[in-house]
């Protein structure tokens, strides 16, 4: 029980922090800082993960999200020169579609939210059993199962990987610079 | 409480256990246990970069013919360091005008921040490990990642051009030589069947450099590149951009760079011993049922990283510093294109021979390594062979232009005769000899 609450008020100080970023986000003027605010949300996530004993995801949340596409990201606003200089407001015809958009998706996740409650006493088994905890420590090794074996979800991993190739090679060709303008 | 118990157990590595003893099962006894265990840790590594800047100096020193510091605490120069610290502690904190100053200001600290969480998982004895993560070894991959972020803080933080190019550089170096350290480490989790760092010290009974030595000379080579080490060091190429992201700062804003890039490096050879020496394993005594006392293995844990470390400072005194361009080729052309041949050859060759008894198994991967290795020399001799018939036949050739190095407009065709020809030949040439 004593466990539950630190949990909970960590949870409750983590999701405040990825709120609050993510609102920076958006209302921020400066586009530099705006992606440091992105990369603080993402932070946040991966500690929302962390506390739902999901490492591998946490991890890959930072290497993903903050090493790979927030660099990419900062890169994009360094290159674009008008972009870092600009003062206008970050508000623009689009917030009506995009308020649409992020009210529905709320609404979807509380309806699968609801769904679920009230959680009754079984629903959340305390790590302190070690059913449980052996799941957690085997959890890396049955998510890599699951990724390859061919009656769960080895389809979309390779669809997956074979969109990203295709990404791959079309960046490069994009990218090349043209061998008959050398000559 | 009685000090002198406290002091005993301090000697078998107990100490958490009898403090559990005294203080009972009380709700703050597992914090405070755990910030205690993350203070040790952190200001270890801190107070033992002093030792290696000393060490550092001192041994290259030596290595080119000179004595190095030798004034400062004694004969050997011993204090010459925590002078030099003391200074940089004393000096003013400045933030340069027009900077951005929470970039600025906030990126030393998470630089420091980063290097010490990937502390978190090292096995320094078989017990003394901050967390066991099952995902070990990914998980400081991903720490390491987020040190990208701390450079382009800095870089750009300083509204300076030559230090956000630095950053730039430093950035493209970082991020491009992650993917042969990925998958080089991905070798090592495949034969140990774990990610976490101490199964994978658990599985060696013999070190994994004897079984899979090209996946270790790829990791340390790109474990040096992380680091920003020399040859790789042109994070800092002061020929071109002064002194890279970091130009702007100064006293212990600069020193936390400093500090960072050391407890790094210090990092990339203790993980090379836990992964490929065997970590705190005292050779194969194990395996005839020697239980090594805590206190040795935390010996042997430490000898064999500073084995590894000092082979990074040989590194440092010996190789010239690389061209951006030579670099990224060495790492896009070969390091890469061998790392993912080697992961695919040791994953479908463990499928054989995996179930196998363990000094077989060692010998197949040892063999197949050997094999890879050799043709990898094979195919780096005739690509450099044809790149110089390419040259010689056309003298316009298409050579990739060097970046950000400087030099004038004939500099292309110089250095595509001279330079690029010469890598293709040495750096397999090292991988050879390491064999």
């Amino acid at each position: 029980m004593e466990k539950m609450v630190t949990m909970q008020v960590i949870f409750i100080i983590v999701s405040a922090i990825t709120l609050v970023a993510a609102v920076q986000v958006v209302t921020n003027r400066n586009l530099f800082h705006a992606a440091l605010w992105m990369m603080f949300s993402f932070l946040g996530v991966a500690a929302l993960y962390g506390l739902l004993e999901a490492g591998f995801l946490a991890a890959t949340q930072l290497l993903v999200y903050i090493g790979a596409i927030s660099i990419l990201i900062i890169f994009a606003i360094m290159m674009t020169r008008r972009l870092m200089q600009t003062t206008e407001s970050p508000y623009n015809a689009q917030w009506i579609g995009a308020g649409v958009a992020a009210v529905l998706t709320f609404a979807v996740i509380l309806g699968v939210v609801l769904q679920v409650l009230p959680l009754d006493a079984g629903f959340a088994p305390s790590s302190a059993n070690p059913a449980v905890a052996a799941a957690i420590e085997q959890n890396v090794v049955t998510l890599g199962r699951s990724f390859v074996s061919a009656d769960q979800y080895v389809l979309p991993f390779e669809l997956a990987s074979v969109l990203l190739l295709a990404a791959l090679v079309g960046s490069i060709i994009v990218a090349r610079p043209d061998m008959e303008d050398k000559e | 409480m009685n000090p002198i118990e406290l002091l005993k157990t301090l000697v078998d590595f107990s100490t958490f256990d009898y403090l559990r003893g005294v203080w009972g099962p009380q709700p703050w006894v597992e914090p405070l246990l755990d910030v205690i265990g993350i203070f040790a840790v952190s200001t270890f590594c801190l107070l033992i970069v002093i030792f290696l800047i000393w060490l550092e100096r001192k041994v290259i020193a030596r290595m080119q013919d000179r004595i190095g510091p030798n004034r400062v605490g004694g004969k050997y120069g011993l204090l010459q360091t925590v002078a030099d610290v003391l200074k940089l502690l004393s000096k003013e904190a400045v933030t340069p005008s027009g900077a951005d100053w929470w970039a600025y200001n906030i990126a030393p600290f998470l630089i420091v921040m980063t290097a010490l969480l990937m502390w978190a998982v090292m096995p320094f004895t078989s017990q003394m490990v901050g967390v066991d993560l099952n995902i070990g070894l990914f998980y400081v991959l991903s720490i390491s990642s987020v040190s990208v972020v701390c450079l382009l803080l800095a870089g750009w933080g300083s509204n300076n051009k030559y230090a956000l190019l630095g950053a730039f550089r430093s950035v493209a170096q970082l991020v491009s030589y992650e993917v042969p350290m990925v998958l080089s480490l991905l070798v090592p989790i495949i034969l140990a069947r774990s990610m976490s760092v101490n199964s994978i010290v658990e599985a060696q009974n013999i070190g994994y450099i004897f079984v899979i030595p090209m996946s270790a000379i790829i990791f340390f080579l790109s474990a040096s590149a992380e680091t920003g080490r020399t040859p790789f060091d042109l994070l800092e190429a002061e020929s071109e951009l002064v002194a890279g992201f970091h130009i702007e700062y100064g006293g212990m804003k600069f020193g936390m760079f400093f500090l960072a890039e050391f407890i790094g490096t210090l990092f990339m050879s203790s993980l090379f011993a836990a992964t490929y020496m065997g970590g705190y394993r005292f050779l194969t005594a194990e395996l005839f049922g020697y239980q090594t006392p805590q206190l040795l293995q935390l010996l042997i844990f430490f000898i064999k990283t500073f084995i590894v470390y000092f082979v990074f400072i040989w590194f440092r005194a010996t190789f010239p510093r690389i061209r951006i361009d030579q670099m990224l080729n060495f790492n896009w052309k070969y390091l890469v294109p061998l790392t993912l041949v080697m992961v695919l050859v040791v994953a479908l060759l463990d499928q054989v021979v995996g179930d196998a008894h363990w000094l077989v198994r060692a010998a197949a991967h040892l063999a197949s390594n050997i094999l890879i290795g050799a043709g990898a020399l094979v195919w780096a001799r005739r690509s450099a062979a044809q790149r110089h018939i390419m040259v010689d036949a056309n003298a316009t050739a298409v050579v990739p232009g060097p970046v950000f190095t400087g030099g004038g407009g004939h500099g292309h065709d110089d250095h595509g005769h001279g330079h690029a020809p010469d890598t293709h030949g040495h750096a397999p040439a090292t991988v050879a000899a390491h064999d």
